[in-house]
């Protein structure tokens, strides 16, 4: 398992479109892949799951993968969420 | 005969389609456990259609509005594939023993449940996204027709309770002659989209949805706001005749659309567009627009979940400056607030929007915001003749404000030798009454004024101009509006300035020939009705105007006022 925690920094979050691409691009990969806010995990490969964690500006969250391209799958959404930041200022 | 308020001018003989939900009846009775497979095949299938359904409606919405607002449906489509959401129903088929349509409708209710109670308002809004989903989802399962305006068989005549963006979004335009709708205004979203598709329409009929039925022959009367229901023989003669005659006098502005705005005696005023979308300048061209009068920057901000980048800004404003090859484009910097919200902003709720934080008020308050905007439109400046107005001003105060942040702007691009108009106009629209009563001081101050008749008159008479019930009080006639107009004429004059309209009040007939004879420099308005006011101002001599505006002025009522107008303005078109 291989996992890296990082804060939100763009300010809508992880919502709509950002969301719809974090979602997207986590099933491009073939491992287990979890995301943790204060102790509660979903399935990062559900757009459900992942709409109902309520992630804003700020929020703290893990990303853990599970799976033969695990390393890889992390490293891609770790770097999605700081393009985000990135788009948003 | 049904009467509505006229939002779109011109007369449709044709056949009704009620647009209209049919009621999804849900089949609650357990099934037998060999029937599982039986519903959970029913709810993937309903899923699949589901998705296509979209897909066809994203890709429509990419070719008329763009790629950016395609995008919105990407959520929805990941969520028919969302292993949660076929999991939780599957799992309720099976284990509860109900039907493929139950299991959804309580799947969907926990959903948007969870979605409602939560603290953020824009996952809140979300909810109506599952709402939304869930009853597509249900109709394909049980079979129930999905309206849409995009596929239809046959010309008709849309009746409806109102009509939404997403519904026009896909309509099929060539097939729709008119609209009938059973709430709305002049600027409800039915009735500017009709303005701008040309087509006719009456709104606020009430009930007539209830009224029509599929098929029925309808007449809609845009120019009188009146709707009639399989009307007899002599009615409907008399109906097609006048269409005709309707017709006939566009052909006839149609061949004076193209010359100047000049009064008889060769006064030159300008007659422009109102536009929301650069996709405007198209009708606003075809119809002889002079300049773009105003652009409605805000557009550009609504429905989508984030703000517009400076790039984007950038390329919808050269674009527009370029097309209209030197002729005026006034950029309004973003009106938000009122009645029209932006749920990125995560604006507070307030008890009086229309008098609260909007428009320049709120830039001044989100100054990178409005720095953004500033700089996207002084680069575009470099490519046309693009003017800067600031919306809802009220104080001499917020202009310089406004300004100061302008030169800090100018200053940023000269650092970087970005290259725009040095000497690009900047203007305030004129709505609130102070600004009106003040306008020679607000005249040493800009270069410009536009007079925004629809707020002014709102704020000037008290009246919401959304609430129907009060829609005889809301009077542009009334004397106390025509005086404010003059009196912000005269003060710009005074200082060598000049003095626009871009309320829906300069499209009006009777207006326009009241507002040439008062000394209006400029008349923008919706792109159809711009042949139709050349027309107005190129038969009469300024002089006759001028009388005519002298005694309206005199007058004591609006109802005076009208009559006299009217009058006149039979005589010079006769």
């Amino acid at each position: 398992m291989f996992e890296k925690t990082v804060i939100i920094k763009n300010k809508t979050g992880l919502h709509a479109r950002p969301a719809s691409q974090f979602v997207q691009t986590a099933n491009k990969f073939k491992s287990n892949i979890k995301l943790t806010k204060d102790e509660k995990s979903v399935d990062a490969k559900s757009i459900i799951e992942v709409l109902s964690m309520g992630i804003n500006q700020g929020s703290k969250i893990t990303i853990s993968a599970d799976g033969e391209d695990e390393k890889e799958a992390v490293n891609t959404l770790i770097k999605l969420v700081e393009q985000f930041a990135a788009e948003s200022t | 005969m049904r009467q509505g308020i006229a939002a779109s001018p011109g007369i449709a003989v044709g056949k009704a389609y009620v647009f209209e939900e049919q009621e999804i009846k849900i089949n609650r009775e357990k099934i037998d456990k060999s029937l599982v497979d039986v519903e959970i095949r029913k709810f993937k299938q309903a899923l699949k259609t589901s998705k296509q359904q979209l897909q066809m409606i994203k890709d429509r919405v990419a070719e008329k509005m763009g790629e950016q607002k395609a995008k919105i449906f990407d959520a929805h489509l990941m969520i028919l594939d969302d292993p949660t959401l076929v999991d939780r129903v599957e799992t309720k088929i099976q284990e509860e023993l109900i039907t493929a349509d139950h299991a959804v409708d309580r799947v969907i209710r926990e959903l948007v449940a969870m979605f409602e109670n939560m603290e953020d308002e824009y996952m809140r809004e979300r909810a109506a996204d599952f709402k939304d989903l869930g009853k597509r989802i249900l109709k394909n399962i049980l079979g129930i027709p999905i309206l849409s305006l995009m596929n239809l068989e046959e010309e008709v005549i849309i009746v409806a309770k109102d009509l939404a963006p997403s519904d026009t979004a896909q309509m099929d335009r060539k097939k729709v002659l008119g609209f009938a709708t059973d709430v709305g205004g002049r600027t409800s979203h039915t009735a500017i989209m009709a303005r701008s598709l040309e087509i006719p329409a009456v709104v606020g009929l009430g009930n007539i949805t209830e009224k029509v039925n599929n098929d029925d022959l309808i007449i809609v009367d845009g120019n009188r706001g009146i709707v009639e229901i399989n009307p007899d023989e002599e009615k409907l003669e008399h109906y097609k005749k006048e269409r005709q005659r309707y017709l006939d006098q566009m052909d006839e502005l149609k061949k004076i659309k193209n010359l100047p705005a000049q009064t008889r005696d060769g006064h030159r005023v300008e007659v422009s567009a109102n536009i929301g979308t650069p996709k405007d300048v198209e009708g606003a061209l075809n119809n002889g627009a002079e300049g773009i009068g105003l652009y409605r920057s805000e557009f550009l901000y609504m429905d989508r979940d984030s703000m517009p980048g400076e790039e984007e800004q950038f390329e919808a404003y050269k674009y527009v400056a370029e097309k209209m090859e030197g002729r005026p484009v006034i950029i309004r910097t973003l009106d938000i607030g009122g009645d029209k919200n932006l749920p990125y902003l995560d604006l507070p709720e307030e008890m009086n929007p229309f008098l609260g934080v909007r428009a320049i008020r709120l830039c001044l308050k989100n100054r990178k915001l409005f720095e953004t905007q500033l700089r996207a439109i002084l680069r575009a400046s470099n490519y046309g003749n693009i003017k800067i107005m600031y919306p809802m001003v009220a104080t001499v105060k917020e202009v310089r404000e406004a300004n100061a942040v302008l030169e800090q702007v100018k200053r940023q691009l000269d650092e970087k030798n970005i290259p725009y108009d040095r000497n690009i106009e900047v203007g305030i629209m004129v709505e609130v009454p102070s600004t009106a009563i003040n306008a020679d001081i607000f005249a040493k101050e800009v270069d410009f004024f536009s007079i925004g008749t629809n707020d002014l008159i709102q704020y000037t008479l008290a009246v919401d101009r959304m609430n129907e019930s009060l829609s005889d009080l809301y009077d542009p006639y009334n004397p106390a509006i025509l005086r404010l107009i003059k009196n912000v004429i005269d003060a710009s004059h005074k200082e060598g300035k000049w003095t626009g309209m871009c309320g829906e009040m300069a499209g009006e007939s009777r207006a326009a020939l009241i507002l040439l004879g008062m000394g209006l420099d400029e008349f923008s308005m919706s792109a159809v009705s711009i042949p139709s006011i050349k027309k107005i101002i190129r038969s009469v001599t300024r002089e006759q105007a001028r009388e005519i505006a002298n005694k309206v002025l005199a007058m004591e009522s609006s109802h005076e006022i009208c009559e006299y107008v009217d009058a006149k303005l039979k005589q010079i078109l006769s």
